[in-house]
């Protein structure tokens, strides 16, 4: 009689899949330069560490942004009064403006439109309650952000159905792939609801070419579904081709679109690098959406004190200009370093021009093709590489072999670190490049993890993760 | 096919109820002592907002946690990093013992049962979310506070059956109020998965008394159910009796580590004892580790900001400044609830005896033209309107009995509360020289009435949030 709901005792968190023995070995031996210079180097988490000199800067210069010093304080109990869900006026209008600014002032964002949410993780739970009643989909293509499975379905009820894209021509979706995924839904008999894009896309980091959107948009438009547009890292584009949001699209000429059909989601967590201050939007172009997203807003408003930090650093044009620029910089820059250096010990990625990872290509390395050999050669990068990266399984990649790789969230040093322990290992394996009748060897290689996965609870990419134990914030409260 | 869910077209947000007519008018024409001293004075929303000096002089001593500073060092980059989902832990720690000392340090809390969650309002969908689904129920005693519709039903589909509680015994949950609303709900087919309790009350602003809370032990215990208590007003409890939180009871009762201990819960947030509504600080405590694990991973859905967790560990570990800040807080408190009661009483309206909350529960049913809600309607408007005031009718909180209103005390100055009485005053003395013609009918119903509200004094309540703006 007193047991809990369905949902909190199932496993719609998705957090008891085998995926977790990567971090599990992450945190029980995290790198450290000086510490553990022999621990896993975590390069499964998608963050973007590489401007926050460039922000504390502004920072220094800007007390008044906090509304706890002495030069913000006079606004202190007004931020702290501030409930309202429709979110402060400077806070939307800035981030607005910040939006616009990434899409090269192509587009405009109106604020009156901008809605909060917890993070994106928050807003994408939202737009599904909206859009969606359970038992309905909506189509995704593969390989996609793990996180969705939870963010999508879990309190939802709403059912995922997976658009499979393919390596042979780069995983862009066709149009071909859009129509199988909508039969097969049909066949289910689970209603469509919409069509949720990733772009810039995360795993592949590569961004949605015009065609392909034009594609996307009449698909949407001709089945009358929703078509929601993550685009959370937006602002990670460091190299052409350049950026083309779904708000550019619908406004060309040639594109007929019904708008009451497009909606957005945003975040602050990785074109700034702040997933602690949960900042998610939902921008709607359907008036019905924003009303009711805005209500359900009530469930996981933006801190006032963080609305107020983030409507004074996006106020600031100079700043986000400099920003923008800068970020774009450090990434190409890594990216570049990182591509390079693991090509010249043979490893490939897809090309990618975005995101704070790429999409390695291990497939020759993989002992047969299958997804049990692609956990094999992943057990054997954690327990022997030390390195934490994410399995294409884990993205629902339709082809084994694949691997994410994040770059933009350690510093130098640790980079060339995860470089040289990359490098050591695809020399002593360089038979791995040869003729098949070599690759033998690798079965050979041991599994030292235990596959009691089901028992894991450790957090995960797919919820907030905690980057550092030794990060004084993580420490036992002395 | 409908373009939207049904959630987003349905009514259960709970946004399209009269009661936020109040709202509306007060947001075309809000009072401003200097702008607009006639305009609608605001006694609708329970924001506590007599001690923001104390919090203000905290940061000016502490540049630190205002800095995003530790030591001198920024860890600004730490913060902005921070997403885990099991909360700073220093947050955790400060923040559970705080609530051990709003109750007397009677009772201690583990960090590690701790969840936080954006408000309260995300703490209580979270537990709906965790403990029950569509057509479960929730058992609530009247009146209740609004915003309970919207977060407990809306998205996740769970009821809420009344438990009807009346002027007669002060409200107070009775054994077979209990038993009724339960087997209403069987009547409806909905299965009860537990009680859920606010205490302190809003909009009542009393706190249980022991043999309310060993009667809801007793119940949940025979009918094996989850018993939720919202103990957001914890820290609002100015005067006796002493507040009494559930968690006490259960020790007391030498109910730790039972099956029944772990099927209560506590929701908490800093909203009203601190003032702070706007950092949404919710908190769920649990003593089911499973519960614990479910709301941990749904608190995803609304993590409080770093910037916010790190800025409040600081302050609720600075144990010199919560002692202070408690005791000052009450004090003020105590004295703008009387001021409030006096103020009333001199209007010849009376008000529920209540030591805790941000808000009084009105006693106007001698100044309604009928015994019906169709009445405080109509009274309500003429209070909005005429008056110029927004307080919230007890409709909108579910009460059983029409002629309660719930006015806010905490949320304005001295002065504008003085001129709202005044006018209040004003308003009751031309109703009764206007109203010749039911003066006979309730003259001697009036004189009863006016000598029993006389001795009560009121709490006020406080509204959860602004919805609709």
């Amino acid at each position: 009689m007193a047991a809990m709901s369905k949902i909190a005792t199932g496993n719609g968190h998705g957090e008891n899949s085998p995926y977790f023995d990567g971090w599990k070995a992450y945190e029980t031996d995290p790198f450290h330069p000086i510490d553990r210079p022999d621990g896993v180097i975590q390069m499964g988490l998608a963050e973007n560490q590489l401007c926050f000199d460039f922000i504390k800067k502004w920072l220094i210069k800007h007390p008044e942004a906090s509304v706890c010093t002495a030069q913000g304080v006079n606004r202190f109990k007004e931020m702290a009064l501030f409930q309202d869900y429709h979110g402060m006026p400077e806070f939307r209008r800035a981030v607005a403006k910040f939006m616009g600014k990434v899409r090269g002032d192509r587009v405009k964002f109106d604020p009156d439109r901008i809605v909060m949410s917890g993070g994106a993780t928050g807003a994408h739970e939202t737009v599904a309650f909206c859009l969606a009643d359970p038992g309905e989909a909506f189509l995704v293509p593969t390989p996609y952000y793990p996180g969705f499975d939870r963010d999508l379905k879990w309190r939802t009820g709403v059912e995922l159905v997976p658009v499979h894209c393919e390596s042979s021509n780069n995983f862009k979706i066709t149009r071909d792939a859009l129509e199988a995924a909508y039969v097969k839904a049909q066949e289910a008999n689970l209603r469509v609801k919409g069509l949720l894009i990733t772009n810039p896309s995360n795993p592949l980091g590569t961004i949605l070419d015009r065609d392909t959107l034009k594609n996307v948009v009449g698909f949407i438009n001709e089945k009358n579904i929703h078509l929601i547009g993550d685009e959370i890292y937006a602002a990670t584009v460091f190299m052409e081709p350049e950026f083309v949001s779904i708000s550019e699209i619908i406004e060309e000429d040639d594109v007929e679109c019904n708008r009451d059909l497009i909606h957005i989601v945003y975040s602050l967590s990785k074109d700034m690098g702040f997933p602690g201050f949960r900042v998610g939007i939902v921008y709607s172009y359907n008036d019905a959406v924003v009303s009711c997203a805005r209500k359900m807003s009530s469930f996981g408003l933006v801190s006032s004190q963080t609305q107020h930090l983030i409507a004074s650093m996006l106020s600031d044009d100079d700043f986000v200009d400099d920003f923008i620029a800068e970020s774009k910089n450090l990434l190409f820059k890594r990216h570049k370093y990182f591509t390079r250096s693991l090509s010249q010990v043979g490893i490939g990625s897809l090309k990618s021009n975005a995101g704070l990872f790429i999409w390695m290509d291990l497939r020759k390395l993989l002992r047969e093709k299958t997804f049990e050999a692609e956990m094999e050669l992943w057990r054997v990068i954690i327990n022997e590489v030390k390195l934490n990266v994410s399995p294409g399984s884990s993205f629902h990649c339709h082809e084994p072999g694949w691997f994410r790789v994040c770059f933009a969230n350690m510093d130098d040093n640790t980079m060339a670190v995860a470089l040289s322990r990359i490098r050591t290992f695809m020399l002593k394996n360089n038979e791995a490049m040869v003729p098949p009748r070599k690759l033998c060897r690798l079965s050979s290689l041991k599994l030292s993890l235990s596959r009691r996965m089901d028992d894991l609870m450790s957090p995960s990419i797919l919820s907030p993760h905690s980057p550092l134990p030794q990060s004084p914030l993580v420490r036992a409260r002395n | 096919m409908g373009l939207l869910s049904r959630k987003a077209t349905c009514n259960s947000h709970g946004q399209d109820s009269s009661y936020f007519l109040g709202w509306q008018e007060y947001e075309k024409n809000p009072y401003d002592e200097v702008k607009n001293p006639r305009g609608i004075i605001q006694m609708g929303l329970a924001e506590n907002q007599l001690s923001f000096d104390l919090l203000e002089s905290w940061l000016a001593k502490n540049p630190d946690a205002a800095g995003f500073k530790r030591d001198g060092q920024s860890i600004f980059k730490e913060l902005a990093l921070f997403q885990d989902y099991h909360g700073l832990p220093a947050f955790k720690k400060a923040l559970v013992d705080f609530m051990a000392e709003i109750r007397g340090n009677k009772v201690t809390f583990d960090p590690n049962r701790i969840v936080l969650t954006a408000g309260a309002t995300s703490a209580n969908e979270t537990l709906m979310f965790c403990l029950a689904e569509q057509g479960d129920a929730f058992l609530l005693p009247t009146p209740y506070y609004p915003g309970f519709d919207r977060d407990l039903k809306w998205r996740t589909g769970v009821e809420i059956v009344p438990i009807e509680c009346s002027s007669s015994n002060r409200f107070q949950i009775t054994a077979s109020a209990l038993e009724e609303a339960y087997e209403q709900a069987q009547r409806k087919n909905l299965r009860v998965k537990g009680v859920l309790v606010t205490n302190p009350s809003n909009p009542l602003g009393t706190t249980m008394t022991r043999d309310e809370l060993d009667l809801l032990v007793n119940f949940i215990t025979d009918k094996e159910i989850h018993l939720i208590s919202d103990e957001i007003y914890s820290g609002t409890v100015f005067s006796s009796p002493v507040f009494v939180s559930i968690v006490e009871v259960l020790k007391d009762r030498n109910l730790e580590n039972t099956q029944v201990w772990e099927r209560v819960h506590i929701v908490y947030s800093l909203s009203k004892d601190l003032g702070l509504p706007g950092f949404r600080v919710g908190a769920i405590y649990s003593n089911d580790p499973i519960v614990v694990a479910a709301a941990t991973k749904m608190s995803s859905f609304g993590l409080v900001s770093s910037q916010t967790q790190y800025l409040l560990s600081a302050m609720l570990s600075d144990k010199k400044f919560t002692k202070e800040y408690i005791a000052k807080n009450h004090k003020r408190l105590r004295k703008r609830q009387s001021k409030l009661v006096a103020g009333l009483e001199k209007a010849g309206i009376g008000c529920l005896e209540s030591n805790a909350g941000l808000f009084c529960w009105v006693d106007m049913r001698h100044l309604l033209s009928s015994d019906t809600f169709e009445a405080e309607m109509e009274l309500w408007k003429r209070i909005v309107y005429d008056v110029k005031l927004n307080i919230s009718p007890g409709s909108s909180c579910h009460c059983s009995e029409p002629g309660w209103f719930r006015v806010c005390f905490a949320n304005m100055s001295e002065d504008t509360l003085t001129l709202a009485m005044q006018r209040l005053k004003s308003f009751v003395g031309s109703t009764a020289s206007n109203d010749r013609s039911h003066q006979e009918m309730k003259n001697s119903r009036r004189k009863f009435r006016t000598k029993w509200v006389f001795r009560l004094s009121f709490q006020s309540f406080h509204d959860r949030e602004q919805d609709e703006r």
